[in-house]
């Protein structure tokens, strides 16, 4: 039996002459749709598999559909003669493309045995001599396969070795995804050895020595693994030593290590290439130099079994000296080991006449965090899921571990510096907001927010765009906004179109066993964003637009930040965000309620009297108006109903006089996301701001309902009713367990639903909503749509703040927080 | 919804012939969007009113509207799905009302007193709440009209109250002696032109019926632009042809006005017969002119005014005009005609939605790209991120720059503030210097500068220009 080492990720080539049995054998060993047949794509572009004329087009989308397959990292099998040379050049093209390795797998059997086969075929036509030159070539093309770029190859002659053949399939060297670790991940070590064993035994590993008592290996009592960035050598006082120690460990399995350029260099110069003696190198041989020759060859070896990238702990990490982009995870070829020994050139050199470097890291888009090391920078710094761990030791800075999974960073500083750089160092500069790319949140975009999936359609994200760049804080800043809110479900209560008795069914049904209902402030939505430093602090609208002008915003985030001052002890946190309504509604509404509801008012205020005045002198006449007088009176009484409840809201402000914020959630702190705290704690801290500084704040007055209970419904009612009946919005009924709160399924429930008061709403349905022919009508209104979205945008809105808390990448955060933006926003034409 | 008809001619009860309705009875007509009542508060010898009250159905007002095209409204909102003033406001709809209940007098008909129909009566008509968009003395005063307009306040509220103010609404009154036909037809096309909201779809119809009801004052109306305009909803080739009818009709006509544009700095005063819009963009051409480019973006390109010279020069063999208004972009497709250029033109000229904050790996790869007057519409804190979009990510050999110099906005008379209402800021000489020079040191560009327009001495020119070279790596 023969059998077939073929990696887990390749493009195989079956080559073979007509006849030689090559779709059997690939029906035998592969899936049918691993199979891509020159024949089926022939089929595909002319209706006939045999029409040579049609070969162009039926490769061209063969190979695009291998293409795509290997892109998304599968197996790929081409079932064609493949017995000329170009023919195989564009399969090793489509595989370096993806960086995949091209194998070939001939099958060689006699040329009577094939015309056999062509003959008992009614499909195929051609002549004996097209076989016959089909079989020159396919003996040409064995001592080819190499060249060509073939990295496997496999001959099997005969029809019984053929029929014998097994296959197997190998993992890729950079493939230790079933390594979970724990593991340290350790920068650039330079040949600081001293320093190396610091970081280890802080770290808590034992150190093991030799009999000179040079250290030759290291364990961790919690069976952790070491993993090394590269860069072990050079410049520093003890390359040798660090090698040791590093070897020691790698061969006891007690760490991992990928190679830097550094190694690349020391090994090319130890198998006798020529290379330029600098950046530290010398230093190194002469060190090399005082070892006896036998540890030189084991130096040797051992660099040169290092793999350029490993991809660990279930595909969630990956370790390269230069970091490694998305596409060449997993991947091997040439110009992947390329990009993670020396990362990606602009061609360009800086001052100092360095090679200045890509910032690649910025648009990184990965999902598994990639560790590397390479480009000293003073302080490590996450950057869209990728973080460099060189902080320079040998050049005075500090040795760095990064702790996997918990991302904790221990250092331990240089003793001196050994070498000077030949730049100094500086922070990557790569500010967060320019790692936003216009691909992150345009286009029609799938979003699995970990709550849900959704699909923010491109009509919308070109409306948010305008909103976003135009008139939205800066990206940053902005990490949260607020989700819109369903109303409870319509009332059929008489002369009411919403109502506690359905708000409290609502969340009953969605298996909810005690809420808070909570005052409904009429004002505007206003999220705060406030530190202890006041670095950063911003207060923003639903839309993420800024509340006031600059010297406004300030004052009123001063005021903020004074009175927080003992919550910030008290969650021990650097700043915090919050979720409020700043009053009253006319101090941000204030030309909205002019133009759009005070006008109306003020028209029917003066209509209507003149017009029974002119009624009143008819019926004067000894006419009869009765029926049209009372439906005007009631009109009037309508309109002044109406008037009062937009009046509600309007206060003088002067400046910031009179504005007011009514606090109502605590959302996040620094690291954490406040999701799972229940009500009561959100308005505690509320209730401790307004304590704080009762003039600021607004205090919110909210009573704690159990479900079920008539008597504690009922009182909750007569609440709103007095509620509403002094001039209130009317309330919110959230369930009492949180924003995170979820049903018996684990899916999230409505955060809570607003239950306005029957004078409010004139507002908002007009003076006469409340007749009963218009309230049957209203009943009618579809609240599907609105619960939908407000499920969406709250759970894109937690997502955000996880995101936030976990200290993921900026692109992260604002995809969510423009997605929320995004389904607020009407459609326009994204084509343009 | 209610108007009043009173005169003082005697038998001044003469009116309910005139108007085909008894006084002594109560008159109700069903129309589309409500019921319009016809009464007599007075009807005596010596005075007679009568009251036209259009009880306005709001729901019928939804369901008219729901079968028909909407017609974007100018002020959308007061045609606001549930609160709106449509059942309490004089406008169209009583117009529409005044027009079906009141036809043979409009027509200046009347089988019972024909005389007296062709004959001026002393006249009052009072509509105690019309929506009134500038002046309605302008309007009426020149049809023979005494005009006393009362505006309504907003609210009852002390000075200095959110609420404080008047409403756009006022209580009018007109007095005069005319004929009641005319006073009518008056009404009938002025009512809906001071509202200038209509609430249904214009056709093209409407001209007929404005021209018939204006038969006789509309040609001689020094507003006759205007009302004419809004009358037909703003329908610019509606109303043009309207206007055309109406100078047929008019011996003294000169050509009417042309069109105000609506492009930013339009009205602001130019010394030279080029606007400064015009002297701005062919600066700009001049300098990509000069740099050599082929490949260029109009970043920010509105309605593609730049795009269009652009277009011209065979020199540029891809033009991309990039805005984060689809409006905008939508405008630029429609005024370069792009659906309509042929095929090989097509690949030259692209329109992309972008937005200056983001980066867009679209943008890489062209010679030259123009920022012309778009920076000062970026809030300050966000231009870094443009720079870094536009300097280091899209990264063209040339990068021209335009901006106002605010120090020449003394020279603006009646400029108040910024020049734009969306100007987040307007920059002086060194301020826009500083900021160029330490863009181009970031990026690695040399920059340098010119004035566009004409030059003051102590102001210096009304728009700057800053030009980037990209330095060879």
């Amino acid at each position: 039996m023969t059998r077939i080492d073929i990696p887990e990720l390749a493009l195989v080539a079956l080559v073979g002459i007509s006849g030689s049995g090559k779709s059997t054998f690939a029906g035998q060993h592969f899936k049918p749709t691993q199979v891509l047949s020159s024949d089926y794509f022939r089929g595909l572009v002319a209706d006939d598999e045999n029409d040579q004329s049609a070969s162009a087009d039926a490769f061209d989308v063969l190979h695009y559909v291998a293409g795509k397959r290997l892109a998304a990292g599968r197996l790929t099998v081409v079932d064609a003669t493949n017995l000329q040379p170009h023919a195989r050049a564009g399969l090793v093209k489509v595989a370096r493309e993806h960086d995949v390795l091209p194998v070939a797998v001939v099958l060689d059997v006699p040329e009577a045995l094939a015309w056999e086969r062509t003959q008992g075929r009614a499909d195929r036509t051609f002549g004996r001599h097209v076989l016959n030159r089909m079989h020159r070539d396919l003996r040409r093309s064995l001592g080819q396969l190499a060249r060509e770029g073939f990295r496997k190859i496999h001959v099997l002659r005969g029809e019984e070795e053929i029929a014998a053949a097994s296959i197997r399939y190998e993992k890729l060297f950079n493939d230790k995804r079933e390594v979970t670790g724990p593991f340290d991940i350790i920068g650039d070590v330079h040949g600081c050895r001293a320093e190396l064993e610091t970081l280890l035994e802080t770290l808590g590993y034992a150190l093991t020595r030799d009999d000179s008592g040079r250290p030759v290996g290291a364990v961790h009592p919690q069976g952790r693994t070491a993993v090394f960035v590269g860069d072990l050598v050079d410049r520093g006082p003890d390359s040798p030593g660090v090698l040791r120690l590093v070897m020691g460990m790698a061969g006891a399995g007690t760490a991992i290590c990928v190679p830097g350029n550094h190694e690349q260099k020391l090994a090319r110069k130890l198998n006798g290439r020529n290379v330029q003696l600098t950046h530290g190198l010398p230093e190194t041989l002469e060190q090399l130099a005082r070892e006896d020759e036998a540890f030189t060859a084991e130096v040797r070896t051992f660099i040169d079994g290092l793999v350029s990238h490993y991809v660990l702990d279930g595909g969630k990490l990956v370790v390269a000296h230069a970091g490694l982009k998305e596409a060449y995870q997993g991947r091997a070829s040439g110009r992947v080991r390329s990009f993670a020994l020396y990362g990606e050139t602009t061609g360009e050199t800086d001052e100092y006449g360095l090679p200045v470097r890509y910032p690649w890291a910025r648009d990184y888009r990965g999902s598994a965090a990639v560790v590397y090391g390479h480009t000293p920078t003073p302080e490590p710094e996450w950057i869209n899921n990728t973080i460099c761990l060189d902080t320079g030791c040998v050049f005075g800075g500090k040795l760095t571990a990064l702790r996997w999974p918990t991302r904790e960073l221990v250092s331990v500083p240089a003793a001196r510096e050994y070498y000077a750089p030949a730049r100094p160092l500086v922070p990557v500069d790569t500010k967060p907001d320019e790692g936003l790319d216009l691909a992150d949140v345009t286009g029609r975009r799938h979003l699995d927010y970990g709550y849900g999936r959704t699909t923010v359609a491109a009509e919308n994200a070109a409306a948010a765009l305008e909103v976003m760049s135009r008139f939205a804080l800066d990206p940053a800043t902005l990490v949260w906004l607020p989700p819109t809110m369903a109303p409870c479900s319509t009332s059929t209560l008489e002369g009411y179109l919403e109502h506690p008795a359905t708000a409290f069914a609502d969340l009953r049904s969605a298996g909810v066993g005690t809420v808070v209902c909570e005052e409904k402030h009429m004002g505007s939505r206003a999220v705060v964003r406030v530190s202890r430093s006041g670095a950063g602090d911003a207060i923003w609208t639903r839309t993420g637009r800024p509340f006031f002008d600059a010297e406004r915003n300030a004052t009123l985030l001063a005021g903020v930040r004074a009175a927080a001052g003992k919550v910030f002890t008290e969650l021990d946190t650097e700043w915090l965000l919050l979720d409020t309504e700043l009053l009253p509604w006319s101090a941000k509404a204030g030309g909205l309620i002019r133009e759009r509801y005070a006008g109306v008012g003020a028209a029917g205020r003066a209509a209507l009297p003149a017009a029974l005045s002119v009624l009143e002198r008819v019926a004067g006449r000894g006419l009869d108006v009765t029926e049209l007088r009372a439906r005007l009176e009631l009109r009037a009484t309508e309109i002044e109903g109406y008037s009062a409840a937009y009046r509600a809201y309007v206060q003088p402000t002067e400046g910031l006089t009179g504005v007011t914020l009514a606090p109502f959630a605590v959302l996040a702190g620094a690291g954490v996301s406040y999701r799972d705290k229940d009500h009561g704690w959100h308005l505690d801290l509320a209730d401790k701001l307004v304590a704080a500084d009762p003039v600021l704040f607004t205090p919110t007055r909210r009573m704690v309902v159990e479900l079920g209970d008539p008597a504690a419904e009922r009182a909750a009612t007569d609440w709103w009713l007095a509620l509403t009946a002094a001039g209130g919005e009317g309330m919110v009924v959230k369930p009492y367990g949180g924003l995170g709160e979820t049903d018996a399924k684990g899916r999230l429930v409505q955060p809570g639903v607003k239950c306005r008061g029957r004078e409010y709403l004139r507002i908002i349905y007009g003076p006469e909503y409340t007749r009963p022919e218009q309230l049957d009508r209203l009943r009618q209104r579809s609240l599907g749509r609105k619960r939908g979205l407000a499920l969406r945008e709250h759970g894109l809105g937690l997502a955000a703040l996880d995101r936030l808390a976990e200290g993921a990448p900026l692109w992260r955060i604002h995809e969510m927080v423009f997605a929320v933006l995004a389904a607020e926003s009407e459609p326009v034409d994204p084509r343009l | 919804m209610l108007l009043t008809v009173t005169t003082t001619h005697r038998p001044a009860t003469d009116l309910g012939y005139l108007l085909v309705k008894h006084p002594d009875k109560v008159h109700s007509f069903d129309v589309p969007t409500g019921t319009a009542h016809v009464l007599f508060p007075d009807a005596a010898e010596d005075r007679c009113t009568a009251a036209l009250l259009l009880d306005v159905d709001p729901q019928r007002l939804g369901a008219a509207r729901g079968g028909r095209k909407q017609q974007s409204a100018p002020e959308s909102f007061a045609l606001g799905q549930y609160v709106n003033d449509r059942p309490y406001a004089a406008s169209s709809l009583l117009a529409g009302a005044l027009a079906k209940v009141f036809r043979s007098a409009l027509r200046g008909e009347s089988k019972d007193r024909p005389e007296l129909a062709g004959a001026t009566l002393p006249l009052e008509i009072h509509v105690p709440v019309l929506r009134c968009r500038g002046s309605a003395a302008a309007l009426f005063e020149p049809l023979g009209w005494t005009v006393t307009a009362t505006p309504i306040p907003l609210d009852d509220v002390p000075p200095g109250h959110p609420l404080d103010g008047d409403s756009p609404y006022v209580d009018l009154t007109l007095t005069g002696t005319l004929r009641l036909a005319d006073a009518l037809n008056h009404l009938y096309v002025l009512l809906p032109v001071l509202d200038d909201a209509k609430h249904y779809w214009v056709a093209p119809d409407e001209i007929d019926k404005l021209l018939r009801a204006g038969e006789g004052w509309l040609s001689a109306h020094p507003e006759k632009v205007l009302i004419t305009r809004r009358y037909l909803a703003h329908r610019r080739s509606l109303a043009a042809s309207a206007l055309e009818q109406l100078d047929r009709l008019d011996p003294d006509s000169v050509d009417a006005p042309a069109d105000t544009a609506t492009d930013e700095e339009a009205e602001l005063p130019v010394a030279r017969k080029q606007s400064l819009a015009e002297q701005r963009r062919d600066a700009v051409v001049a300098v990509l002119a000069e740099s050599g480019a082929t490949r260029v973006l109009d970043l920010g390109c509105g309605q593609g005014a730049l795009l269009g010279a652009l277009i011209k020069d065979r020199r540029y063999t891809r033009i991309v005009g990039t805005d984060v208004s689809s409006r905008a972009l939508d405008l630029a497709h429609k005024r370069l005609r792009l659906d309509r250029v042929p095929e090989r033109q097509r690949d030259r000229v692209t329109l992309w939605q972008s937005a200056l904050t983001y980066r867009d790996d679209r943008l890489r790869g062209f010679d030259a790209a123009v920022l012309m007057e778009v920076i000062e519409h970026v809030d300050p804190p966000r231009l870094p991120a443009l720079e870094a979009s536009v300097f280091g990510h899209a990264s063209p050999a040339t990068v021209v720059v335009t901006t106002p110099n605010v120090e020449y906005n003394g020279l603006y008379e009646g400029l108040t503030g910024m020049r734009h209402s969306d100007h987040r800021f307007e920059w002086t000489r060194a301020e826009f210097q500083e900021w160029a020079t330490r863009t181009a040191s970031a990026h690695g560009y040399r920059v340098s500068f010119r004035g566009v327009g004409d030059e003051d001495e102590k102001a210096g020119t009304p728009t700057q220009l800053a030009v980037f070279v990209k330095e060879e790596a």
